[in-house]
């Protein structure tokens, strides 16, 4: 989980962060203002300043706030002139915004406040609902207000073109004032408090924040258009209220609570979606009339609240329906205020102490929470400056002994000098410090400005641990670790020392006498020794029940580097311990093993039988789960080699038989919860076709566990598979989120003999994930449903693998938020309007997308055990065709398409509701904060990485729809370091980067873009250029290999981009290839990848337990086949792996509609049996050792029979050069294509000629070359074709192979593989 | 990358070349044959002699047969410790093969237990794994298992199924995730230069201020003498399944990876060979 922050005001003024990750408050670094009071949110924090002024803080981010202006210039045709601006007098300004009503000059568009900058100068847009327009972006239409068209036509009498700018914001990381709502000719009324909220009420605009403040004259003010994209909202508006108010707090949902000056509590009530600010005010009385409520704060279901006798009251019942709440609890401590975060976690301020307390235990069940616990975190700069608390240790170790002895006395600031300095403030301590405090050492230990005061050995001991920051060997006289902590408050609070004024204390004393120190306060930790604080807000701080804080316990100054070091991305698998393991025990073996291994073994093997007692979904009808015997044996062959079979023993008519599996056949073995049963499947190449895998479920989560874990061992040590996924693997995610891993095998890369795709073997990975993608270099990214970004540790296993599949390190918990809809639906009746009651015939009033099963908003479940609700049911307004203000859709009946207005023919509605649900599970997986991501795509191989330090380019298309380029990603940092946003005109919904960083996206209103001149140099490119989509569709998804282009309509369709060449990227033109896919990879050598589902939205086919087939897929050549994506393929139930669940019962029930016999639409492996009409799963196009060429269409579905002379997927740049201008066929055509025969290097004479429809290079694939193919090595495995007269004039400077004439002179090389090449005509 | 699961393979698959001779004052028909085997360095030695018995004893007359006892350079071998610790412990600095004689008579009664069948090796085992995690886990785990998981466990030593056996052992390498680690460390110390059988105390992988406790802090707490001072020349080998870990590895890894399959670290200091 990425760290978030608490906000906290000290009683100076000065505002702290404390991260969640973190143990020490960091000053926000303004040097200027001081602060009353703050409250935050996720990305942003509010606060009134000292000046009574109202400030915003906009965390930075990498990815910039930016608003699009825009202004249209109209024009009229004229007889004369043609097209100008003079237009009738009837007509619109020659300069107007969209509706023409209003003028806007583009000079006459200023930005809003200084916190904003213009990012470019106005421009021309020339896109036009997703397509490009002629030059100039003019559209034309026959008058003012009309429709307009891109084209010019005989009746266009008026046109128009939209200029657009972007401004971005700029006061990012620093206090941005607000301007004041004070009318100058009334008294001021500053602001006395200010609460920020709502963020939950709506998604749209993004980001909607409600602001909230109340003046000191008691009114309740409410800030306009606040948004992420508008972080300063626009106005103030003034909200009536029956009373003075004096306090106000706004939760992230439909709670709004004020103070009154007469202690009781305002509620505001109808706040919702559409009415933000709420209609109207209820009072709530204060819990005793003698002591009125003085301050409150509320969460999204829950208030808290203090009575000016400092009593904390709870609020019982509050939630949307009733915000008012029902009555007040007695909470146990004496609080100055108290604040509500996310997740309903509170704050407060302590009474006596003015400590931040953290009311722990706060869950959903349980708001109350359990206990007060005070945060004894320390300030950054109570540390030393040097950023080192070893040091400081080290220091506080030296000086001990002056600490106690110098009797000086020090302001009660406890900020450094050096913060001082920066902040000068009436806090300014008063007492000079004597220079021999011990705090002065310590600082100059690190600025150096009074060297000639510290004592020699005390630098010494402490810069060495500055810069190692690890747990050094700092010299510690005679005082235990444990004593540390003291030592190091000591040093924080020379006023104590007065007492202890006599010099030379013995050391060993010093955990005793600390406890005099605070000077008569019951607390070690006393008012002195920390910061008194005024304020704190947790509204941009998620604490989870799980997460662990560092807050409460002071640390012993060395851990902190050690912990965050451990946090770290890369596997901490570098140890010098460990790596000295392994090689000591690889040297063992040699040393006891090498010479003996004739020697006879003292234990034979022998069989090894594990039974038990499982259930099995039987095969016959009727389908039922059947009482089985299971037993598991195990065998080793003389060469080692174990293999396993699997025995279910039945009954049928009193009869007993059994079916077995030999484990080695089995491609996939997957878990599959429900609601009742802890269930799992074993597929096999037959049980694929077949679909009707081997279904299994245990009485117990634990006995399921066991079973999956021997079998998954099984089924990996048959396969000879084991450890962390080869850098070629092949990811997939099936529909429920689940991850599995295939190991290319070398039979799949025979050209003669493709291994059928149904016979990979796919072993699972712990974790959940919508979308994953990975590179050659091994980097894997993954996508969670809820946008979340997660980077692959290199670890396998986690989740539901477990035992010896699993890794024991780099497995992490993980965890997905996915929503489940329902739907409520409506029909017209002409005496009560819309009603629940439809017709007999129609579906359920509460139903799913399909109306056939009912669904309600009682009984519909999360989808397995593992997922838990974690909100309530709400009106889902963002679905597909818009709605009305209550959400609802019309049409004329059901199932039609619905439109989100009401019409005369609309005889029925219907509204999606929807509810998250949230699942925990664990695997090799990190998060990679804090952007949410929608699509992600590295790329396929990158020729620099390796040597010349590039990054390994990665580009996403974030949840917002920008479109972002990670910076710093590597092999040792799959993570990378940071965002680049890439700017764009329009919200993108998919990216992709192929070969020689080709990047195509998609944007959400369906148009292509390629983006140009991206480089390692320039990772970002310069521009995009749009793309006209096939005709008449709208691209969804877009993926790009070596030299390939594919991409995927909204309606399955599948297109290739057609005339792709090194000069011209953009290519000419979208050929179809396929319909019915879901989802498209295109691999590194131009293989293509799709599911073997069908439609996902069409076809729910749920089997008993929710089954469903890892799709894929394949083709060609996965050896260094590496990009692929594959995605969620079928089905609505998605489950995956996670927490224990309780076990269920036996009893099943097969779902209604899994007996309907609909499986064949939906379920299944695609293999490649199945012929083009069923979809297509195996698409060879370039296919091993040889270049085969061929254009997509040509192409028969196994690459067999001639391929063509390649076009433009064919014609990739050499290692560098691209654009290398290649114009096949015209000239001849030398082949080149790798091969694995290596170290042969016999460059002789001239090539053979070979036609140029013949399939070229046969001779290659069985492997006898003819007379005269030179071979040498090349670093990639990838196909060339070039022309000879190319060849002639390149020199391939990267691998120092030069071609003169048609011979080719071989240079010597690093690289690993080889390369042949033989010459067409 | 290697995993660290790896080491559990290469720990389980650790042999030991042995050469198996007749103690010269046997009375035998005919001249015995030395007799050599791969023994695993994690099984026990009389759990795995059977066939140099049957090999010895088909040269001995019956009635010279008593309970069979093995000795390496004059040292009777106790087989109640594993045989890697065996031999790590006395012969490590030795040549390969490892010379182990072979007795019939004079059961040194005072140095050797006696191993009347196999159910006594199991009964030791599974006291060894027992107390182990007690040591671990309060026993919780242990207890909660079935008989036949733990007849797994031991069958799975017994007929040297490394998944037979980790199939249960993992549970019992497990501790709660809001831990660092074991309770208590399983382990036992052995000097052949002290006459004490071996240290064993209480010992936790983690320090009270979080820290994760090393291979060398154990050291220093338990047996000072074993590691070098500082400065000074390192007369002591730390030896564990034939290798020397680091100090600096944390005890709670090796717990983890480099226990027996009793669960006990079994640490052999020997002193550093001189050449």
């Amino acid at each position: 989980m990425p760290s978030s922050v608490l906000w906290a005001v000290d009683l100076f003024g000065r505002v702290y962060t404390l991260s969640t990750a973190g143990q020490y408050w960091e000053l926000c670094r303004d040097t200027q203002l001081e602060f009353k009071r703050v409250s935050a949110a996720m990305h942003c924090c509010w606060g009134i300043a000292c000046d009574n002024q109202v400030y915003v803080y906009v965390c930075a981010s990498d990815v910039p706030i930016r608003r699009q202006e825009e202004a249209y210039e109209n024009q009229r045709w004229n007889p004369v002139g043609g097209f100008c601006e003079k237009l009738l007098p009837s007509d619109r300004w020659p300069w107007s915004d969209v509706s023409g009503l209003q003028h806007r000059p583009l000079d006459g568009v200023a930005l809003p406040s200084p916190h904003w900058e213009w990012e470019s100068d106005w421009y021309v847009d020339e896109n036009f609902g997703g397509e490009p327009t002629e030059k100039g972006g003019w559209t034309y239409a026959m008058d003012f207000p009309a429709t307009y068209t891109r084209d010019k036509k005989w009746n266009s009498c008026v046109r128009r073109r939209r200029w657009i700018r972007y401004r971005r914001y700029k006061s990012r990381d620093t206090w941005a004032k607000i301007p004041s709502k004070d009318d100058p000719k009334e008294l001021p009324d500053p602001f006395n408090d200010l609460s920020v909220g709502g963020w939950e009420i709506t998604d749209e605009p993004v980001g909607h924040l409600s602001l909230w403040a109340v003046s000191l004259q008691g009114k309740v003010w409410y800030r306009e258009e606040v948004s992420h994209p508008n972080p300063e909202g626009s106005s103030w508006s003034l909200v009536d209220t029956p009373g003075e108010a004096v306090q106000i707090s706004c939760g992230p949902h439909d709670l709004l609570w004020v103070t009154l000056w007469e202690g009781q509590a305002l509620v505001r009530e109808g706040i919702n979606r559409n009415n933000p600010k709420g209609s109207s005010w209820s009072v709530v009385e204060p819990p005793t009339s003698e002591n009125g409520i003085m301050h409150v704060s509320v969460g999204v279901g829950v208030v808290w609240a203090i009575t000016k006798d400092r009593k904390v009251w709870f609020r019982r019942g509050v939630n949307s329906h009733n915000p008012c709440g029902t009555s007040w609890i007695e909470m146990v401590g004496e609080m100055m205020m108290v604040n509500v975060g996310l997740n309903d976690q509170v704050w407060g301020i302590g009474c006596e102490d003015r400590a931040v307390y953290f009311r722990q235990g706060v869950t959903p069940s349980e708001l109350s929470g359990k206990t007060w616990k005070a945060i004894v975190a320390s300030r950054e700069c109570d540390r030393s400056h040097s950023g080192s608390s070893s040091s400081l240790l080290s220091a506080g170790c030296f000086f001990g002994d002056e600490v106690r002895g110098s009797g000086e006395s020090c302001a009660p600031s406890d900020t450094d000098a050096s913060s001082e300095a920066e902040r000068p403030g009436p806090d300014q301590p008063v007492a000079p410090e004597p220079l021999d405090s011990p705090r002065n050492p310590k600082s100059s230990s690190a600025s150096g400005p009074s060297p000639g005061k510290i004592p020699e050995h005390a630098t010494e001991g402490a810069n060495p641990a500055n810069q190692t920051l690890g747990p050094e060997p700092h010299p510690i006289p005679a005082s235990t670790p444990a004593e540390l902590p003291w030592t190091n408050i000591d040093l924080k609070d020379p006023r104590k020392a007065p007492s202890h004024s006599s010099a030379g204390f013995p050391e060993t004393t010093g955990l005793s006498e600390l406890g005099l120190l605070p000077l008569g306060l019951e607390e070690p930790y006393g008012a002195d020794d920390h910061p008194l604080w005024a304020w704190v807000s947790g509204g941009g701080c998620t604490v989870e029940a799980h997460t662990v804080l560092k807050w409460f316990t002071v640390q012993s100054g060395l851990s902190p580097s050690v912990q965050t070091l451990s946090l770290s991305i890369t596997p901490a698998q570098t140890a010098a311990w460990r790596k000295q393991i392994f090689q000591q025990l690889t040297e063992r073996t040699k040393r006891e093993l090498e010479n003996f291994r004739h020697y006879e073994q003292a234990v034979e093997q022998s069989v090894w039988v594990k039974t038990g007692t499982l259930q099995w979904w039987c095969d016959w009808k009727p389908h039922k789960w059947v009482d089985v015997r299971v037993a598991l044996e195990q065998f080793t062959g003389h060469d080692g080699a174990r293999d396993s079979i699997l025995f279910i023993y039945y009954m049928v008519h009193e009869e007993k038989k059994y079916l077995h599996i030999f484990l080695n056949e089995v491609t996939a073995l997957v878990p599959v919860l429900n609601e009742t049963k802890h269930a799992f499947a074993l597929y096999t190449p037959d049980r694929t076709r077949q679909r009707w895998p081997v279904r299994l479920a245990a009485a117990t989560e634990q006995d399921m566990n066991d079973w999956l874990a021997l079998l998954n061992l099984s089924c990996c040590e048959s396969q000879r598979v084991h450890g962390r996924p080869s850098p070629q693997a092949i990811w997939s995610i099936t529909c429920k989120g689940d991850i599995f891993v295939s190991e290319p095998s070398p039979d799949l890369e025979a050209p003669e003999h493709l291994l059928p795709c149904d016979q990979m073997f796919w072993r699972q990975v712990g974790g959940h994930l919508r979308v994953v993608e990975a590179s050659a270099q091994g980097v894997v990214w993954g996508i969670g449903y809820d946008g979340t970004a997660w980077v692959h540790t290199g670890g396998y296993g986690g989740g539901h693998v477990q035992g010896l599949v699993s890794s024991s390190s780099n497995i992490y918990p993980q965890s997905d938020v996915k929503s489940v809809h329902i739907y409520e639906n409506q029909r017209w009746n002409p005496v009560t309007g819309y009603t629940s009651r439809g017709l007999p015939t129609d579906r359920y009033m509460w139903s799913d997308a399909t109306g056939l099963q009912e669904c309600t908003k009682a009984g519909t479940k999360p989808p397995s055990l593992q997922w838990t609700w974690v909100s309530d049911w709400s009106v889902d307004f963002s679905v597909p065709g818009g709605t009305d203000q209550d959400g609802w859709q019309y049409a004329s009946d059901f199932p039609s398409s619905y439109h989100g207005y009401k019409t005369m023919r609309d005889f029925v509605r219907r509204r999606c509701w929807a509810r998250k649900c949230k699942l925990v599970t664990s695997g090799p997986w990190l998060e990679v904060a804090p952007i949410p991501l929608r699509d992600v795509s590295i790329i396929p191989e990158s020729p620099g990485a390796n040597g010349s330090g590039h990054s390994i380019a990665l580009w996403a298309a974030s949840d917002r729809g920008e479109v972002l380029c990670r910076l710093g990603v590597s092999e040792l940092n799959p993570a990378g370091s940071s965002w680049l946003h890439v700017g764009t005109d329009q919200p993108f919904a998919s990216v992709s980067i192929g070969g020689c960083y080709q990047v195509w996206a998609v944007a959400r209103d369906g148009s292509a873009f390629y983006r140009g001149s991206v480089s390692p140099s320039q990772p970002a490119g310069d521009c995009w250029y749009h793309i006209p989509s096939p005709p008449k569709q709208r691209l969804k998804q877009v993926s790009v290999g070596q030299t390939s282009v594919y991409a995927m309509d909204e309606n399955g369709n599948l297109w290739y981009r057609q005339g792709v060449t090194p000069s011209y990227p953009q290519g000419s033109s979208w050929e179809h290839v396929s319909n019915n896919v879901l989802r498209v990879s295109v691999g590194p050598l131009d293989q293509v990848w799709v599911p073997g589902g069908r439609r996902a939205d069409v076809c729910s086919w749920v089997g008993p337990g929710g089954l469903w087939v890892p799709t894929l897929v394949t083709c060609g050549h996965p050896h260094g086949a590496t990009k692929r994506v594959c995605v969620p393929g079928l089905g609505h139930r998605r489950q995956s792996p996670g927490e224990p669940q309780s076990e269920q019962g036996n009893c099943v029930s097969p779902n209604r509609r899994a007996a309907a016999g609909t499986q064949g639409a939906g379920l299944g492996l695609r293999h490649r049996g199945e012929q083009a009409d069923r979809g297509w799963l195996c698409r060879p196009r370039l296919c091993g050792h040889t270049v085969r060429a061929r254009a997509p269409q040509a192409a028969t579905w196994h690459g067999v029979g001639p391929g063509r002379v390649p076009r433009g997927p064919l014609s990739t740049r050499l290692l560098e050069g691209w654009p290398l201008p290649l114009d096949p066929p015209a000239s001849p055509v030398m082949w080149l294509s790798p091969s694995r025969e290596a170290g042969i290097t016999s460059p002789s004479g001239p090539m053979p000629p070979e036609p140029p429809g013949a399939r070229p290079s046969r001779w290659l694939t069985s492997r006898t070359p003819p007379a005269g193919p030179c071979r040498w090595p090349v670093p990639h495995r990838r196909p060339w074709a070039l022309s000879a007269a190319e060849a002639a004039s390149l020199t391939w400077k990267q691998t120092g192979v030069q071609f003169e004439g048609s011979a080719l002179v071989r240079e010597p090389c690093p690289a690993v593989s080889h390369m042949v090449l033989t010459c067409g005509p | 990358m290697t995993d660290d699961k790896d080491v559990l393979r290469d720990v389980w698959f650790g042999r030991i070349p042995t050469c198996f001779t007749l103690y010269q004052d046997e009375i035998t028909e005919r001249e015995a044959e030395p007799y050599y085997l791969l023994l695993p360095r994690v099984s026990y030695l009389t759990l795995v002699t059977d066939k140099v018995k049957k090999h010895f004893q088909k040269v001995m007359r019956q009635e010279d047969i008593s309970e069979i006892w093995f000795e390496y350079e004059g040292t009777p071998l106790k087989w109640h410790y594993p045989i890697g610790l065996l031999f790590d412990l006395l012969a490590s600095s030795s040549a390969l093969p490892w010379n182990i004689t072979v007795h019939f008579k004079g059961f040194p009664e005072k140095d050797l237990l006696h191993c009347p069948s196999k159910d006594a090796i199991e009964a030791h085992f599974m006291s060894c794994v027992k107390e182990a995690d007690a040591l671990k886990h309060k026993s919780q785990i242990i207890n909660e298992m079935q008989k036949k998981d733990h007849k797994q466990l031991w069958m799975g030593l017994h007929n040297d199924r490394f998944d037979q056996f980790w199939a249960i052992n993992r549970k019992l390498m497990e501790y709660p995730a809001e831990e660092n680690g074991f309770r208590y460390i399983p382990f036992r110390i052995y000097q052949t230069t002290t006459e004490r059988p071996f240290i064993q105390k209480l010992f936790r992988p983690v320090s009270t201020d979080g820290q994760l406790h090393t291979l060398g802090d154990l050291l220093k707490e338990v047996c000072p003498s074993a590691v070098a001072p500082e400065d000074g020349e390192k007369k002591n080998q730390v030896m564990i399944h034939g290798i020397e870990p680091m100090l600096e590895t944390p005890l709670q890894w090796l717990s983890e990876h480099l226990s027996y399959p009793d669960n006990f670290l079994h640490i052999s200091i020997i002193p550093q060979p001189t050449d």
